[in-house]
């Protein structure tokens, strides 16, 4: 453990039993949200920082939640006292969204109606409800208006959704590798991430856990093909290149030879589909797909903007093809016509998208001067 | 602060809205927003300098002027600045027909070539010059098209772009006099505002 970090943390969870009129037009009767917080809310509760997680995220985004922890959460990089989102200055709250599987209501929680899990019945979700329930949330902690909304990739989509939705309740809006909307590209790889979880015979039609198998290999498959998209090429030529794991291709050896990169794939695979739920994933991927800032604003997202009243901090990676630099710079230029403060940059790395979660040393800089900017604002 | 920047500030009304074309680490921003209350906004493609300006509170977008300024809408600053860049970019007659698209005034500054000590110094020494305001080899220079004092004034004529004000600036405080008389022999730098 290193001295940065938030040191032990313990998830936290509420319930809300108001119902949620939902985007689909359902409504969730009740729901319960898991979710951690680090560092203190000051006086005048003006510090107070919400973190979106991303299509496989969760509460758990910094600290341990054991001494024997192996790994911190997944965003301990940029969260802890003297990293760019300071715990010294901010109180930082990190929630499983709604549809999650990691503690939030969700396909694995039991359907009030019928007391089996909801399974593929749960309601479909957009961003905007994710982001009506994190409002919730901050009301329940008494949080009028963040100092600063912060997501990358999905997350981004949620933070720019609160800049539209509830615009006098945040400050700031931190977008990392996100876009305004999926490309036929992005929304192709997640199509084959959700059929490959729909046609193993495991998932029989979503209902997995009340006949108590599993689609394993369907959703190692579809985090799999996801795993290729975050990556850059010279990332994976860095780390694997055609090194093999097992056998040669010499002639005249009949072994047939595994390069490294297959075996990491399916490392990734396995761990991943032994603690995720495939009904969540599926669930995530569409809210992803179906995510258009600008739908509701005759597809002009200068007019959005307009409705913003935050200031931006967008933040691109050079070798990030899933969610390029170019989709950052669409949302920039959105914000410049709609006369939005805003601070851009694209930022060298090899990382390709998973780039937001590593340690890169210009991203955590300027990641920490613009936060700087946001606590002189609290 | 560079003297020319000093300059540049009086012609820039208060509370008006700043876009500083090569930003570099935003002092100049920076200083207008505490003196002046701009709305400011700094280009810079330089990542330090990016990481500087951000560091004092800037809005700044990383992007590269020579690529084109297509995403910034007609009017929507009311001053556009560009400080000792106009030599350093590819295309400078384009850059200030866009800062004027942009900008309903533009102001330019820009090391004076013709100088004296830059003509003695090519006369004499049949070398290009090295200078305090000039430190680069010929080779090694991001300044890529210098101009002159005529030379700027003559493709303003040509363009129809209006000098609204001009002020050079001399090396040295005390004969201030020398570079307004004879600009283009005694100007180290030369300070326009400029518009459409």
């Amino acid at each position: 453990m290193n001295t940065s970090t938030v040191g032990i943390v313990t998830p936290q969870s509420v319930r809300f039993e108001e119902p949620l009129l939902l985007a689909c037009g359902r409504e969730l009767p009740s729901y319960e949200l898991v979710y951690e917080t680090y560092g203190e809310l000051n006086s005048t509760r003006s510090n107070a920082v919400l973190v979106c997680h991303a299509l496989s995220g969760h509460h758990h985004a910094a600290g341990y939640h054991t001494a024997d922890d192996r790994k911190p959460g997944w965003w301990d990089e940029c969260i802890g006292p003297g990293k760019p989102i300071d715990t010294r200055h901010f109180f930082v709250v990190s929630l499983n969204n709604l549809g999650g599987c990691h503690g939030s209501t969700g396909p694995v929680s039991a359907n009030p109606a019928t007391g089996a899990p909801w399974g593929p019945d749960f309601p479909s979700l957009r961003v905007r409800d994710w982001v009506h329930s994190q409002a919730r949330l901050a009301d329940y902690l008494g949080i009028d208006c963040w100092a600063a909304v912060i997501g990358g990739s999905l997350g981004g989509m949620q933070a720019m959704r609160w800049a539209l939705l509830y615009p006098q309740r945040l400050r700031h809006c931190v977008v990392i590798a996100s876009a305004m909307r999926l490309s036929a590209q992005n929304i192709a790889f997640n199509e084959i991430a959700r059929q490959a979880i729909q046609s193993d015979p495991g998932f029989a039609d979503g209902h997995y856990l009340a006949k108590n198998t599993l689609p394993a290999k369907g959703l190692a498959l579809a985090r799999m093909v996801g795993h290729i998209t975050y990556l850059s090429d010279d990332a994976m030529a860095s780390k694997f290149g055609r090194d093999l794991r097992s056998g040669s291709l010499e002639l005249g050896d009949e072994e047939v030879a595994e390069f490294q990169v297959q075996s990491y794939l399916r490392y990734q695979g396995n761990q991943f589909s032994g603690s995720f739920d495939a009904n969540t994933y599926i669930l995530m991927t569409q809210a992803l797909d179906f995510f258009d800032l600008a739908r509701e604003y005759a597809d002009d997202p200068v007019a959005a903007f307009r409705e913003a009243s935050c200031s931006f901090l967008v933040l691109s990676f050079s070798t990030d093809w899933r969610f390029s630099p170019s989709r950052s710079r669409e949302i920039v230029d959105a914000l410049i016509a709609a006369d939005r403060p805003v601070t851009y940059a694209e930022i060298e790395a090899d990382d390709g998208h998973d780039a937001f979660l590593m340690p890169i040393p210009r991203y955590l800089a300027l990641f920490g001067a613009y936060m700087q900017r946001v606590k002189e604002g609290c | 602060m560079r003297l020319d920047l000093t300059h540049i500030q009086r012609w820039i009304a208060p509370g008006s809205k700043v876009l500083d074309l090569g930003c570099g680490d935003g002092e100049f921003l920076q200083r207008l927003e505490a003196e002046r209350d701009v709305r400011g906004l700094g280009l810079e493609i330089d990542p330090d300098k990016i990481n500087k300006a951000v560091a004092r509170g800037l809005n700044v977008v990383e992007q590269d002027m020579d690529a084109g300024l297509t995403n910034f809408p007609d009017q929507s600053f009311d001053t556009v600045v560009m400080a000792h860049a106009l030599q350093a970019v590819h295309y400078p007659d384009r850059v200030l027909e866009e800062m004027l698209r942009i900008g309903r005034q533009g102001i330019v500054t820009f090391p004076n070539f013709a100088h004296w000590n830059c003509r003695l110094y090519l006369g004499s020494r049949g070398r290009m010059p090295v200078s305090r305001f000039m430190p680069y080899n010929w080779y090694d220079t991001p300044n890529i098209h210098f101009c002159t004092v005529k030379d700027f004034e003559a493709l303003c004529e040509e363009r129809g772009i209006r000098i609204l004000a001009r002020d050079m600036v001399g090396n040295t405080h005390r004969r201030p006099l020398l570079a307004s008389a004879w600009p283009n022999l005694f100007a180290v730098t030369a300070i326009y505002l400029i518009s459409h």
